[in-house]
């Protein structure tokens, strides 16, 4: 009854630690006890599943929430979602958040010096087709100070939240663009200490998603825990 | 073959612009079957400080034990109307409330019955990952049992259970750092 197929752990170095203290809030807020480590079961490999019917389809345009339209430079994002072995992940939630043009949030909490913009919340959220593909209409974030460390810029990145279809599959992520200066001295995007798996949250200029005289597109893909393919021989399944 | 799986990166400190909408505080509606329970705690970090900006996501079995899920190949009864996730921010004091219902045993390793639990995760500015633990609940003979919790260095146990307090609800703190500290798995 318990035919348990779990999704695989993660590569050496290619996900961030709990505690890395270039990133200064993760001092007081990383667990320091050692994980304890489980096998997945019944209640890791089930999670929420979504259909297109949980969100609106217009959901998916961030420019069209408001009376007019919002400052700064539309961009189209998107890509697929698939999981470690290439195959796509449909009906997925995506959930996505960033700042305004300006570099600005729609948040009591910011309070960097930059204009609010009346047209622009930064909410928006799709369900991925049975390929796996989603796709975004926005504005490209801006840079902004943070206090971290002396004359801190957090790099323009887009918040990405992700259900799979399992609990074990749970992902927040952010994406960048290309060519930003700003990514190396960035103590989050250099928390990856794998140079491959951190290059992956860089998104690239994508010219056959651009619409001509209307929008840059960029190209994110993004991968979810995989399994394998088979179920592992234990005890419990041979009965 | 293998893809590489995408890097976690926080939520950051502007979290709620993403969450607050689908949050899911009543996790079970009117109608759904079992023992009604709500759950208050609150986030505290290493300098005993709240944490006003966490997000915790919960994910459980109905009180038959059936998890509303494909996968889930336990015959026990499913119930259309519930879905079984749940999703509260912290607020200004680092305190959560969430109602639900108790759920059910389920299938463990090696055929064993799991204790009633809540599978949970929590992001927040300062975690570059989500943390992964369950929440127990007291008073529960199966716990004693459980395959899960019996991975748990005994001492550290009490962090996954929580409490009845006098008015009824369940309390469950999460402590990410001090003598207290919380269990986190990684499964």
């Amino acid at each position: 009854m318990s035919n348990i197929n779990p999704y695989r752990k993660s590569y050496f170095d290619t996900q961030p630690d709990y505690l890395y203290p270039a990133y200064r809030s993760t001092v007081k807020r990383a667990p320091l006890q050692p994980l304890v480590q489980m096998p997945q079961t019944l209640s890791e490999i089930t999670g929420p599943l979504f259909a297109s019917r949980d969100v609106a389809a217009s959901d998916y345009d961030l420019t069209a929430q408001h009376a007019g339209a919002p400052l700064g430079e539309r961009m189209i994002v998107s890509g697929r979602l698939l999981d470690e072995g290439g195959r796509p992940v449909p009906n997925a939630l995506i959930e996505m958040w960033q700042a305004n043009a300006s570099g600005r949030y729609r948040h009591p909490v910011d309070n960097h010096d930059a204009p609010l913009d009346p047209n622009f919340t930064g909410f928006g959220r799709v369900v991925t087709d049975a390929q796996g593909n989603y796709r975004f209409k926005t504005i490209k974030p801006g840079a902004y100070p943070w206090r971290n460390h002396f004359n801190a810029w957090r790099p323009a990145h887009l918040h990405f939240s992700l259900f799979g279809q399992g609990f074990a599959q749970r992902l927040v992520t952010q994406m960048y663009f290309p060519g930003d200066p700003l990514l190396e001295f960035d103590p989050m995007y250099r928390s990856v200490s794998d140079e491959r798996a951190r290059s992956r949250l860089v998104s690239s200029f994508d010219w056959e998603n651009t619409m001509p005289e209307y929008a840059i597109a960029y190209r994110f893909d993004m991968i979810l825990r995989g399994r394998d393919a088979t179920p592992m021989e234990t005890k419990e399944n041979k009965k | 073959m293998s893809l590489l799986l995408t890097a976690a990166q926080t939520v950051g400190p502007f979290v709620s612009i993403g969450f607050e909408k689908a949050s899911v505080p009543d996790v079970a509606p009117v109608g759904v079957a079992g023992e009604r329970v709500v759950i208050t705690g609150k986030i505290v970090d290493g300098d005993g400080l709240p944490v006003t900006d966490a997000v915790i996501e919960t994910w459980q079995a109905n009180s038959y034990g059936k998890y509303a899920h494909p996968d889930d190949a336990q015959e026990k009864l499913l119930e259309d109307n519930f879905k079984g996730f749940g999703r509260v921010l912290t607020d200004a004091q680092g305190g959560f409330r969430l109602t639900t219902i108790k759920p059910g045993k389920v299938a463990g390793p090696a055929g064993k019955q799991q204790a009633p639990h809540i599978t949970v995760v929590i992001f927040m500015r300062g975690l570059l990952k989500q943390l992964m633990t369950r929440i127990y609940f007291p008073d529960e003979a199966a716990n004693a049992a459980d395959p899960v919790l019996n991975l748990v260095p005994a001492p550290r146990r009490a962090t996954l259970i929580a409490t009845r307090s006098a008015e009824g609800t369940l309390q469950w703190n999460v402590y990410l750092q001090g003598t207290n500290e919380t269990v986190f798995f990684d499964y």
